[in-house]
């Protein structure tokens, strides 16, 4: 039982990465209606940098991440306006899918040349020991903590900034019609750009977490947590912020029970066809919005 | 002699609004119907209920004898009702002729193995699909861009095309969307003349939703007037243009 | 006889375009100046290039995105790998043992493509393409975890490892996979099912079956309206096309002695990269896929000197030519700018065209 509970409180954990990873894909996709591939590779250089800054500059940890996040921030803007941005309105929707993962590749391949593809060993950025419970028999790691509360303030930070602030207004907008919004005045490239910034600094939040929980760090981490947090993103339905919480949560929660009680090799498996029934049963994800075409 | 197309009570809600409300009407073989009303009174809802786009809550259509009432929208086709839209929707990347030849398809049939293996029956039906084809598209003035993609025809063609494709599923009856929307006063004048040899020369009932008036009265001979979703007023089209409370739906209050 | 049209010419210069591809490379080859890299680089050319038309037949013909076309890939190399592996000992002759593997591995990749179109096809847009996505992991998941043998009891399958009772054999080993696969794809062989595979997607795209699919593609509810099928034309093209990437499993999995199911071989990663290809080849456009394929293939270990900065340069030319390519501020320049504009304007000069009232309007 104790043991359920252990690997139960893991999954939260994992799941709140995901879900942080997937907070980014949902927004970004929601106002931009693109397969970001290159959000994954955003987490990998994130990490990357908190590692340069705290092992080879020896700044603060907590001063790192901060660093990280504002680094990743520009990126997410600067391949916004250089790589998407000249494709908006572009005939085919693959234009800017190819181009996202012209910019992954570029990220990954940047990071093989600067960082090598040998694993760097993370060095915790969450030092703290965690508490232990049942005389023992139950110890829950501080990066676990850290790592659900982290997710449960950006979650918060998120829902109040999108509903209460003009700017938050502003995305719901133009990720509902672009060309309405810009009509009310508002203005869609910002919009746009602002999106990408919070997605790829909540990234760099994530490169963090993730790297505390699984400290090995390569070119090609970002890939596959990319990949789940989108797919946690498409479960919660796309678009929909607390369905991106609820999609990462199941997911990581999914994940570590599978890797416990039914094997290590097919968790992935398992996740994605998690993915497959729901999407069978609701095909718009678990929160997402019917749509219907017009005739 | 019972009517070509009959429809009885047609009814739809869309969460509580009701965009259809008990529509009834019969159309006569040969006729040229016209359905107006003001905007959103529920003209193309009535097109996407006969079309089988939507399925009525409560009513019944025949085709002739034939109940097709919930029937999907490729069964109605087959049955003999073929339509256009009010926004056009043509395959634009495909070139005018294999617009039409798509509208063959099912008239024409080969196997998709003798498509791939060019088997002689593949080059016999194809022969006939282009000489059909090439028929309709005379008929609309459209052959000699029967090579052009169809995103690339002008306004007024591509409105032409998509009756050729209509008609190319050999339909009973054609229902119009707004066959004259964006069309200036002589591409209407030359739209009305093709509307009537469509009737006359394919043998054709239509049934059509216009907002020109000019339109509807040059070439409709009875008329269904709706208004927020039921019918205001049905019968001749000089009678039904004389009703007062026509008049004012069209003109408000 | 019909007289040729120029669809017809069209198709037989991307027949013609391979054939000459492959005849200079065996000039080359007898002449000595292909390198064993070079040589060794062909089989694999060939089933990339498979793999794109294949997958520009959902991408580009029925316009549904699918990133799980490596998971085909994948059924067809195990599937065809199994059935040579068990059959190689045996005196079978090989080349009708290969033959039969190539029928194999695309049955079974076919009925995988119909199995999974039914409730994927149901999707639309990039639900759809995620969709996929997972497919391919699972199938792909699977394949690495699962153990397959045969002893004195009979046949085994499980997903952790067992003994093997008195005689018999591991036919896929756990994530060791299949070992011993023979090595049967020749380039020959190759450039055949290459040409099979064009020959197969460019009658079909001339077909009636081709309309029914592009006029789903360009305007599902008219399609709809003129009484086309969409769920049977839908099904159809994607089964044909996970058939033929499944093929192009086989020729992956006879060309080399392990074959593992890793995501290097089999993962998104490589349903990506194929999409690339049919992208950068141009959507919809079967012959750009093995044009594509040949280069963006080529290029990299062309560039092999620059060591690590090849994949970067690959990434920043992908990007550009993207931007060049689809931006329409870039399209926008290139109709006022470009040389077939410039052409143009200067044939309009000579013949004046009188019909210019174009443009689309709506309601």
């Amino acid at each position: 039982m104790l043991n359920f509970l252990t690997y139960l409180v893991n999954g939260i954990s994992l799941g709140s990465i995901y879900a942080i990873i997937a907070l980014g894909y949902t927004m970004v996709y929601g106002i931009a209606k693109m397969l970001n591939f290159a959000h994954g590779d955003v987490i990998m250089i994130g990490s990357y940098l908190i590692y340069t800054f705290m092992v080879t500059g020896g700044v603060n940890p907590l001063l790192s991440v901060l660093l990280a996040m504002v680094c990743c921030t520009v990126l997410g803007i600067v391949t916004e306006k250089v790589a998407y941005k000249p494709l908006r309105g572009a005939s085919s929707s693959l234009a800017v899918l190819i181009t996202a993962i012209g910019v992954s590749y570029l990220l990954q391949n940047l990071a093989l040349l600067i960082f090598t593809a040998n694993p760097k060993s993370f060095s915790p950025v969450i030092t703290w020991e965690g508490i232990s419970l049942f005389d023992g028999e139950l110890r829950i790691q501080g990066v676990t903590i850290v790592t659900i509360i982290t997710s449960l303030i950006v979650l918060v930070c998120l829902q109040l900034f999108i509903n209460r602030t003009r700017q938050g207004q502003a995305m719901i907008a133009v990720s509902e019609d672009k060309g309405a919004a810009a009509l009310m005045g508002i203005n869609v490239n910002n919009t746009i750009s602002l999106t990408f910034a919070i997605g790829s600094g909540l990234a760099a939040v994530a490169g963090a977490l993730l790297c505390s929980a699984y400290p090995n760090l390569t070119p090609y981490t970002g890939a596959m947590p990319g990949i789940k947090a989108f797919v946690a993103a498409v479960l919660g339905g796309i678009g929909s912020i607390p369905g991106a919480m609820i999609g990462g949560l199941t997911l990581g929660v999914i994940e570590s029970l599978s890797k416990r009680y039914i094997s290590t090799q097919l968790a992935d498996a398992i996740v994605f066809s998690i993915l497959i029934i729901v999407l069978l049963v609701r095909p718009t994800g678990l929160l997402g919005k019917k749509i219907q075409e017009k005739v | 002699m019972a009517a070509l197309l009959s429809v009885n009570h047609l009814s739809i809600s869309f969460g509580g609004l009701r965009a259809v409300d008990d529509f009834n009407v019969e159309i006569e073989k040969g006729a040229l119907y016209g359905l107006i009303g003001p905007n959103g009174a529920g003209k193309t809802t009535v097109f996407n209920l006969l079309t089988g786009v939507y399925k009525p809550d409560e009513g019944r259509i025949f085709l002739g004898d034939r109940n097709i009432t919930g029937l999907s929208t490729v069964e109605i086709n087959q049955a003999g009702i073929a339509r256009t839209f009010q926004n056009i929707r043509l395959f634009k990347d495909m070139s005018v002729l294999d617009n039409v030849k798509v509208g063959l398809h099912n008239r024409y049939p080969y196997s998709t193995l003798a498509g791939i293996l060019k088997l002689p029956v593949y080059f016999k039906t194809e022969k006939e699909m282009d000489e059909k084809a090439l028929e309709l598209l005379k008929v609309f003035e459209l052959d000699g861009e029967s090579e052009t993609l169809s995103k690339n025809l002008p306004y007024g063609k591509q409105r032409k095309l998509e009756i050729a494709r209509a008609l190319a599923t050999d339909p009973k009856l054609l229902l119009l969307d707004e066959p004259a929307a964006g069309m200036n006063p002589n591409e209407t004048g030359e739209l009305m003349d093709t509307i009537r040899f469509v009737r006359d020369h394919f043998d054709m009932t239509i049934l059509l939703i216009e907002h020109d008036m000019k339109l509807v009265a040059g070439i409709c001979e009875a008329l269904t007037v709706l208004n927020f979703g039921s019918v205001l007023c049905q019968g001749q089209t000089s009678e039904v243009l004389k009703n007062p409370e026509v008049i004012k739906a069209y003109l408000g209050d | 006889m019909m007289k040729m049209t120029k669809q017809t010419r069209r198709d037989l210069i991307t027949y013609g375009i391979v054939i000459v591809f492959y005849i200079v490379m065996q000039l080359l080859d007898l002449a000595g100046i292909l390198s064993f890299h070079v040589k060794g680089l062909l089989v694999p050319l060939c089933y990339y290039a498979i793999a794109a038309v294949a997958l520009n037949l959902v991408v580009g013909i029925l316009g549904d995105l699918s990133l799980g076309h490596a998971g085909f890939m994948c059924i067809g190399a195990f599937s065809s790998s199994l059935f040579s592996v068990t059959l190689k000992d045996s005196g079978f002759p090989a080349g009708l043992r290969f033959f039969l593997a190539l029928l194999i591995g695309t049955f079974f990749a076919a009925l995988f493509g119909f199995l999974i179109g039914i409730p994927v096809l149901r999707l639309n847009g990039d639900y759809l393409a995620i969709v996929t996505l997972a497919f391919g992991e699972i199938i792909k998941n699977i394949l690495a975890a699962v153990y397959f043998g045969y002893d004195e009891e009979g046949l085994h399958i499980a997903f952790k490892s067992f003994p093997l009772q008195g005689e018999g054999k591991m036919l896929i080993n756990g994530a060791m996979g299949i070992q011993g696969t023979p090595t049967d794809s020749t380039f020959t062989i190759a450039v055949v099912i290459l040409l099979l595979a064009l020959f197969i997607v460019q009658n079909i795209v001339r077909s009636r079956t081709g309309r029914a699919i592009m006029s789903i593609r360009d305007n599902r509810i008219a399609a709809e309206a003129v009484g086309i099928q969409i769920t049977k034309y839908k099904m159809t093209a994607f089964t044909i096309s996970a058939a033929i990437a499944g093929t192009a499993g086989v020729l992956f999995s006879h060309n080399t002695t392990t074959l593992t199911a890793t995501s290097t071989y089999f993962g998104y990663n490589v349903s990506i990269l194929i999409l690339v290809y049919v992208v950068l080849g141009g959507i919809g456009n079967i012959r750009g896929s093995v044009i594509a394929t040949a280069i963006l293939y080529i290029l990299p270990e062309m560039l092999r000197g620059l060591s690590n900065y090849r994949m970067l340069i690959y990434a920043i030319v992908l990007i550009i030519i993207m931007l060049i390519n689809w931006a329409p501020a870039a399209i926008t320049f290139r109709e006022k700018y470009g040389i077939s504009a410039y052409l143009a304007r200067r044939k309009e000069n000579r013949t004046p065209v009188s019909d210019m009232g174009s443009g689309k309007g709506g309601s």
